[in-house]
């Protein structure tokens, strides 16, 4: 881990460097009377590079997962990673949201839990209810979801494979005869 | 020949927020494994607020994901969709909402302390640490007209003021509070019994609390700085002077166990009643609310497009909420991630190595509502023996009576 602290704007320029990045947005907010300024840094990239900028934040400092976050854009799904460095430092963290399409006819990335071990809960609730797969997730089975949830519905998808019917058709869910 | 056992423990009681069936794989009395399955009151929220509701109908349901955390949910909940819809709050709605975040860790951590406390089979300790609670949940009441669910929050600042006239109350109560660190600090910290029963026990290494990223007092109590209201500056906290609380600030080294723990939740007590105080001596003036007009501000909102992010520091750590706005009147996305989500993986290094009667002071230690476990069924050769939640009590409180002898 280097000693030295980037801003914001060096850490911008080093990953459009490193990684061919070209959309990246510094979102700085200024907050309370004294307007101290805290800072997002908006990603937008691509799969392929996922774990490699996993690896290079653990250069700067050891990234904290907060969340992976997803949505159904229609013919792709985004998933966004959200990480922060530099924390333990006052008023100096920076929050990195990483977001990635996946094309609906290949959901598939790769896992992070080899990296940061503690992503194993937010990955195993991106495969259940996004129906994304995650190669090489260490632990696939379902977290948040019941067992007897049926196969291939997504809570979280706006299209087919979407819960709408389950929702419309409510009068078809009966009690388990046991 | 050792026989290894497996013990399902859960789900708990629905009424809880973080209801978890444990699954325990047991050599004689010592944990071998730990496993988890979570969701047992998994209430599609996130679906309702991105179908069904616009973003101030989602305030009172974002409000009750959490009984404990309920300014939590809604604070960071409406710092997303301000980012989102680029809403500035004025200074003195952001001074009220840390006062109120702040009247919640208070009464959260004592809680806790209380909880912990019957835990080992305490319970003259419970009743003393819920008995001072109760004053501040009556300040929450006379500050905001309710004990728990308080409405205080809205998108672009806060629905109350907090008025010249209130101050002398608040500051009676932070009195009290400041009074009764002391006792509490005594009782919890100097007392053989609780030591016994905490020190060393359900270590988390500052290794495993970052690669499992742990958050909040769980996280702090292994040696890691960070707190969202230091880090990354919200609300009224970038104006303040506060700093991270580790365990070696009172005891000069960090052991990442129960105890260190419940020294972190101790200080932070302490810390929140200083907070208050600073806010209430800089409070400056002006409008609480960015736009008073329900109508006007649901306009504006469903014009707005983009994505935002809120983190809030709730008492059992760090809260997230991110929205995506698209024109339209409900979020396109909206994802809740409550602190004890990551607090889950910790347990298993926490757990694993300790007793079965160690299974409820180590449980409730990173404060996930885990204590109204019900039920317990011990799996032996197939054969499936339910046990009781009082049983397991039985054995933590006897393992205390062993230890003091």
């Amino acid at each position: 881990m280097s000693e030295k602290i980037l801003t914001a704007e060096e850490l911008a320029e080093e990953i459009k460097k490193r990684f061919g990045v070209k959309d990246i947005t510094i979102d700085k907010k200024a907050v309370g009377v004294k307007k101290r300024e805290r800072v997002n840094l908006w990603i937008k990239g691509r799969r392929e590079i996922l774990k490699d900028l996993v690896k290079y934040l653990m250069e700067l400092d050891y990234p904290h997962l907060a969340i992976i976050s997803g949505s159904d854009l229609g013919s792709t799904v985004e998933l966004i990673y959200h990480f922060s460095i530099y924390y333990g430092r006052k008023y100096q963290e920076i929050a990195i949201n990483f977001s990635i399409e996946l094309p609906k006819n290949d959901l598939t990335v790769p896992t992070i839990c080899d990296l940061i071990p503690g992503a194993l809960v937010t990955e195993r609730e991106k495969q259940e209810m996004l129906g994304i797969k995650i190669e090489g997730i260490p632990d696939d089975r379902r977290i948040f979801l019941p067992e007897d949830f049926p196969e291939g519905v997504y809570p979280w998808r706006r299209d087919e494979t979407g819960p709408d019917k389950m929702i419309r058709d409510l009068y078809e869910v009966r009690e388990d005869e046991d | 020949m050792k026989i290894s056992y497996s013990i399902p423990i859960g789900p708990v009681h629905p009424a809880l927020k973080e209801p978890v069936m444990f699954e325990f794989e047991i050599e004689g009395e010592r944990i071998v494994n730990v496993d988890f399955k979570v969701g047992h009151v998994h209430r599609g929220i996130e679906w309702i607020g991105m179908h069904r509701k616009n973003p101030l109908q989602i305030l009172p349901i974002a409000e009750r994901i959490c009984g404990i955390c309920n300014i939590s949910h809604p604070f960071a909940f409406c710092i997303a969709v301000e980012n989102a819809a680029k809403i500035d709050v004025p200074d003195r709605a952001q001074y009220i909402r840390t006062i109120i975040a702040e009247l919640e860790r208070i009464h959260s951590h004592i809680l806790w302390a209380g909880v912990a406390a019957h835990e080992i089979g305490f319970d003259s300790v419970l009743y003393l640490t819920w008995r001072v609670r109760e004053k501040v949940l009556d300040l929450l009441e006379y500050l905001t007209g309710n004990r728990i669910t308080k409405a205080m929050f809205t998108i672009g600042g806060v629905r109350r003021d907090i008025t010249e006239e209130q101050y002398p109350k608040i500051r009676e109560a932070l009195d009290f509070y400041k009074k009764s660190f002391e006792k509490l600090k005594h009782v919890f910290l100097d007392d053989k019994t609780v030591k016994l029963r905490s020190r060393d026990c359900g270590i988390l290494t500052k290794e495993d609390a970052l690669k499992l990223c742990a958050v909040g007092p769980t996280t702090r109590a292994s040696g890691v700085k960070k707190d969202v209201r230091v880090d990354f500056p919200y609300a009224a906290y970038g104006d303040l002077d506060i700093d991270y609380i580790t365990p070696d600030i009172l005891t000069g080294e960090v052991r990442g166990d129960v105890y260190d723990r419940i020294v972190v939740r101790l200080l932070e007590v302490k810390q929140s009643v200083e907070i208050i105080e600073q806010c209430l001596d800089n409070m400056p003036d002006g409008e609480i609310m960015f736009e008073p007009k329900v109508a006007k501000l649901l306009a504006l909102l469903k014009k707005a497009s983009g994505d935002g992010v809120g983190r809030a520091e709730a008492p059992r750590g760090e809260v997230i909420h991110y929205v995506k706005m698209r024109e339209q009147d409900t979020p396109y996305t909206w994802k809740v991630r409550a602190p004890t989500y990551n607090n889950l993986m910790p347990w298993i290094p926490m757990l694993k190595g300790e007793q079965i009667a160690d299974i409820p002071i180590v449980a409730a230690s990173t404060d996930p509502c885990l204590s109204c476990t019900n039920r317990v069924a011990i799996v032996k050769d197939g054969k499936k023996e339910i046990v009781t939640h009082e049983y397991l009590h039985k054995l933590s409180v006897e393992k205390t009576r062993r230890l003091i002898g």
